[in-house]
């Protein structure tokens, strides 16, 4: 430093100064300069490819998620499901170092194949890509069919593989990749003419409520339809505690899996979530293919039922049928906590879609919609839901927006509460509404993944949830001579 | 330290613990296991007894993150006036928000920053380079958040693989915003673990910031700085009052709650107190070198070792400081005698292995044994030599240390001692709790805190307590 330079000192924000920025950071004017953001993200409710890859590598017997790439990425993906099940989620990476990037991951990949296979004695492994990889090119083919000949692992043995770039798409995609992937595997070959499981394969998509599977699997039960769930995480993050740490705990039995290729009929209850899986299902499976929105609300939930009921000759149960009345029951007696409430909600477009119609069907407002990775065919479906209801007049969608954005909206154009992950807990705080944490994932609360909201008794819990905290606000913070007995 | 004074475990010998280290290996491939036998070994009581700071062995399940989450997470990331961009694809910046529990004060969005930015690299940006996009949101981020007092651009793995010249965008903007922009190289693909994250981002703060403010207030001879404590559900404000308590002037804080300017006049202080030597040393070395500034390693974890710190520290000051050392001592004694009593008679003879990374190893060691525990195995995921070395003559003799573990090496150790609590990271809490073992993190604090310092001993005592104790441990057997 020069002589003649004035040294800086170390300064202060006046009080005045963090004031003036504290509302400013609410007002129109921000929002404008916020909306024009060309190039910086900030708070994005999305993660990147190969984390969707891991969970649906979860959902299979003995399968271990296998990241070639970085290390790094892979204790990334290990801690949020760790985060948001509680739960162990044991995964392996090849560890790419600077060599690498001059050499390529073959090596890497090779040793820790073979590593990885002795160790842990997985039935599988499913190997996803991190950015290291993909941006130098790795031929993941290739690598792998010298890795069976090297004998790192036995000819035959199951090793799905799927590229999943960091820098496109989010978790979504990446989960689509590598199910089809590990179905393409492990069904290879096994398609038999004539033969028909008589069973129902369902694909419940990139999501992270175990609860969720269970009640699928319950409500296939009160029907008398055997079910492969593709890609079960079910037990995987919702094992027992007993004494005894089993690191595959769960997931679709192999042997189903591949035999779900002569399945009667598969069903995804996730469109956006298994777009490239389900369009090859398409064109390889037997049975019959169908794609239904994911149950949400009671409209949804009836969909579902008519369809299982009409593709399996079978009568909806009386179970579900009383099922439905209680849910109309609970949805009727609550309504008028929601109805007119303005909602904000942002997740994924499967998740989104199912909000929407519950929240219409309570005569509630999906006010701003936000869709962090979106399509113009997820905008067009949510337009669609909004146009289906009078409730969903002046509501808006946001694709491809951030939840700062999102913060601008609630700030400027407020709304009664949230919908979305743990994620958009800072600006439900700033903004003084009620967060729900429906979405993944869930840091923050103890157990929610575990209660279900899909189908009818997921619409009960959803209303329950959000109903009676909006009783607790009330209750919380109305004047004395306002604090009544009866609700 | 002689090797007679090490405190001995009964069951524990040197035979016993290579037995179970040997019984471990057995599962390798023989590559791999001559890979890791070196990183495995009884405690010898002097000197680093393995081998540290290698390649991970790929496959085996190692819990280490990457250069850019000991950027990001570490050392970059609590400063909080700072915006941090996450430079690349989503992912990562991602993961890394709000995860680590580096708590902030102040506004988020307005003077604090606790969020995350990304350039959100696409497709295109990887074909043709992020270098406009970020000059770009450099200017975006600026005009939005105008109290932030710089901004560091951390790159992602792609940014270096790429080619893209983060240093010469950050230059420009620079001058252009009139903040330091900051770029830090800590791609993850770089070095061994988060370590390197740690070196790359001193230099940084040497190459950019160090020297670049000077304190308003006029110089005192108390002037010191707190290097190395991030804030952990709130280290640094139990640690803060106490240094003061003892007559000291905390005028910088690295990097927890911190303040960019701040640390840009550090160079004017006249003593580093630093407790996580593991991500720090480099800068403390070099304000050593090139400012004369002595700096102290210390440990806040339990009653013991402030004690001990506090005095050490005393060494450095005069009389004024060294009474009120004496009388800070003679305060909290007793409190914290209080507090032994109540939780040393249910945790008394209890057992511990850890597996954690930066200086908990062996920090923390002394603490369990103010509560009457013993440690019975430790590790680290990133250390190095100079970090074993200070740990040996912690830990009791012949009890097993691991360097890099695998969940495997882990899951068989902790299955043999029987450990009463493991403390550990997030990946590891689970695995031990369905074996129905007792787990504390202890990156996170398991979100509790603070631990740091007399305010933290209590609470730590508390949880480990909480942590063992717990009836719920009790319904693990079913009665049928």
């Amino acid at each position: 430093m020069s002589a003649e330079t004035a040294v800086k000192y170390v300064t202060e924000i006046p009080e005045s100064e963090v004031k003036r920025v504290s509302e400013w950071i609410n007002s129109e004017d921000y929002k404008e300069k916020n909306f024009a953001r060309q190039a910086l993200v900030i708070n994005p409710p999305h993660a990147c490819q190969p984390l969707g890859a891991e969970l649906a590598a979860h959902g299979f017997e003995g399968t271990l998620p296998f990241v070639h790439g970085s290390q790094g990425c892979a204790s990334y993906y290990r801690s949020t499901f760790n985060r948001h099940f509680r739960e162990p989620a044991p995964a392996v990476s090849d560890s790419m170092t600077e060599d690498g990037a001059v050499f390529g991951g073959q090596n890497n990949l090779h040793e820790a194949l073979e590593n990885a296979y002795t160790i842990y004695k997985p039935k599988m492994m499913a190997v996803f890509t991190s950015c290291m990889p993909e941006v130098i090119g790795d031929d993941l083919t290739a690598f792998i069919k010298n890795a069976r000949n090297k004998g790192c692992v036995p000819q035959d043995y199951p090793l799905p593989y799927a590229n999943t770039p960091s820098f496109n798409g989010s978790h979504v995609h990446g989960y689509d990749s590598m199910l089809l992937s590990i179905l393409q595997t492990l069904t290879a070959g096994k398609q038999v003419e004539g033969r028909c499981t008589g069973k129902l394969n369902l694909i419940a998509g990139f999501d992270a409520n175990t609860g969720n599977y269970r009640e699928y699997k319950r409500i296939l039960k009160e029907f008398g339809i055997p079910v492969t769930l593709l890609a079960d995480i079910s037990e995987t993050f919702d094992s027992p505690l007993d004494g005894t740490y089993r690191p595959y705990p769960g997931g679709t039995p192999l042997d189903e899996a591949a035999d779900s290729i002569n399945g009667k009929v598969t069903m995804t209850l996730a469109p956006y979530a298994s777009n490239k899986t389900f369009g090859w299902i398409k064109d390889n499976y037997s049975g019959t293919h169908v794609s239904l929105p994911t149950p949400f609300g009671v409209a949804k939930t009836d969909a579902l039922l008519m369809k299982l009921s009409e593709l399996f000759g079978k009568p909806i149960p009386e179970s579900l049928k009383a099922e439905r009345g209680r849910a109309v029951d609970a949805m009727t007696d609550s309504h008028q906590y929601m109805h007119g409430k303005k909602f904000a909600i942002y997740g994924d477009p499967d998740y989104l879609m199912g909000y929407v119609s519950f929240l219409l069907e309570m005569g509630a407002k999906p006010y701003h919609i936000l869709c962090s990775k979106g399509t113009k065919k997820v905008e067009k479906e949510l337009q669609a839901l909004l146009d289906s209801s009078p409730d969903g007049k002046g509501c808006k969608i946001y694709i491809n927006k951030d939840l700062w954005h999102m913060r601008s909206l609630l700030m400027t154009d407020p709304v009664d509460a949230v919908i979305g992950d743990t994620h958009g807990k800072f600006m439900a705080r700033d903004a003084n509404v009620p967060l729900f944490r429906f979405g993944f994932p869930i840091f923050d609360r103890v157990n929610l993944h575990r209660t279900p909201l899909v189908g009818y008794q997921g619409t009960i819990n959803m209303v329950t949830t959000i109903c009676n905290k909006f009783i607790e606000v009330r209750d919380e913070t109305c004047e004395d001579r306002h604090f009544e007995m009866m609700r | 330290m002689s090797k007679a004074k090490l405190k001995k475990v009964k069951g524990i010998t040197k035979e016993s613990t290579q037995a179970m280290i040997d019984h471990a290996m057995e599962i390798y491939p023989e590559k791999t296991k001559k890979k890791r036998v070196p990183h495995l070994a009884p405690n010898e009581g002097e000197g680093a007894c393995v081998k540290s700071n290698r390649k991970t062995v790929p496959g085996i399940m190692s819990a280490r993150g990457c250069a850019y989450a000991g950027a990001k997470g570490v050392v970059w990331g609590p400063i909080r006036d700072m915006v941090h961009v996450s430079h690349g694809p989503v992912g990562c910046g991602w993961y890394s928000w709000g995860t680590r529990r580096n708590l902030m004060s102040g506004i988020n969005g307005v003077n604090q920053f606790a969020m995350q930015f990304t350039s959100d690299f696409q497709e295109k940006d990887i074909v043709y380079g992020g270098d406009k996009k970020l000059k770009v949101l450099l200017k975006e981020a600026h005009e939005l958040f105008p109290l932030a007092k710089g901004i560091s651009v951390l790159s992602e793995c792609p940014v270096g693989l790429i080619g893209d010249d983060i240093n010469s965008v950050a230059k420009i903007a620079t001058e252009e915003l009139e903040i330091p922009v900051i770029p830090c190289n800590c791609e993850g693909f770089r070095g061994v673990s988060q370590s390197l994250g740690h070196h790359i981002s001193n230099d940084t703060i040497r190459d950019h910031i160090i020297g670049t403010r000077e304190f308003a207030e006029p110089e005192s001879p108390y002037d010191i700085a707190l290097i190395g404590d991030y804030n952990i559900g709130g280290d640094v404000w139990s640690v803060k009052p106490l240094l003061e308590e003892i007559g000291l002037n905390v005028k910088a804080i690295w990097t927890g709650d911190g303040e960019l300017e701040k640390i840009a006049a550090t160079h004017k202080v006249k003593l580093n107190l630093i407790h996580c030597y593991r991500s720090m040393n480099y800068m403390c070395r070099v304000m050593e070198e090139k400012y004369g500034i002595p700096w102290l390693e210390f440990n806040f974890f339990g009653p013991t070792k402030i004690r001990e710190s506090l005095r050490k520290i005393a060494e450095h000051f005069d009389d004024t400081i060294k009474a009120k050392v004496e009388a800070a001592i003679a305060k909290y004694d007793p409190i914290m005698q209080a507090v032994i009593d109540e939780y040393r008679p249910r945790l008394e003879g209890k057992t511990v292995m850890l597996y954690v990374g930066g200086l908990r190893p062996r920090h923390t060691v002394n603490a369990y044994a103010d509560l009457g525990m013993t440690v019975v195995g430790s590790g680290y995921e990133f250390a190095h030599g100079d970090d074993y070395e200070r740990t040996s003559p912690e830990m009791p003799e012949a009890t097993v240390i691991y360097d890099d573990a695998s969940e495997h090496e882990l899951e068989q150790f902790v299955d043999e001692l029987r450990p009463d609590l493991v403390g550990s990271g997030i990946k590891e809490k689970y695995l031990f709790q369905k074996m129905g073992i007792p787990f504390r993190q202890m990156h996170s604090w398991d979100y509790s805190g603070p631990y740091h310092a007399y305010n933290g001993f209590p609470i730590f005592a508390r949880d480990v307590d909480m942590a063992i104790n717990s009836p719920t441990w009790k319904l693990v057997k079913s009665p049928f």
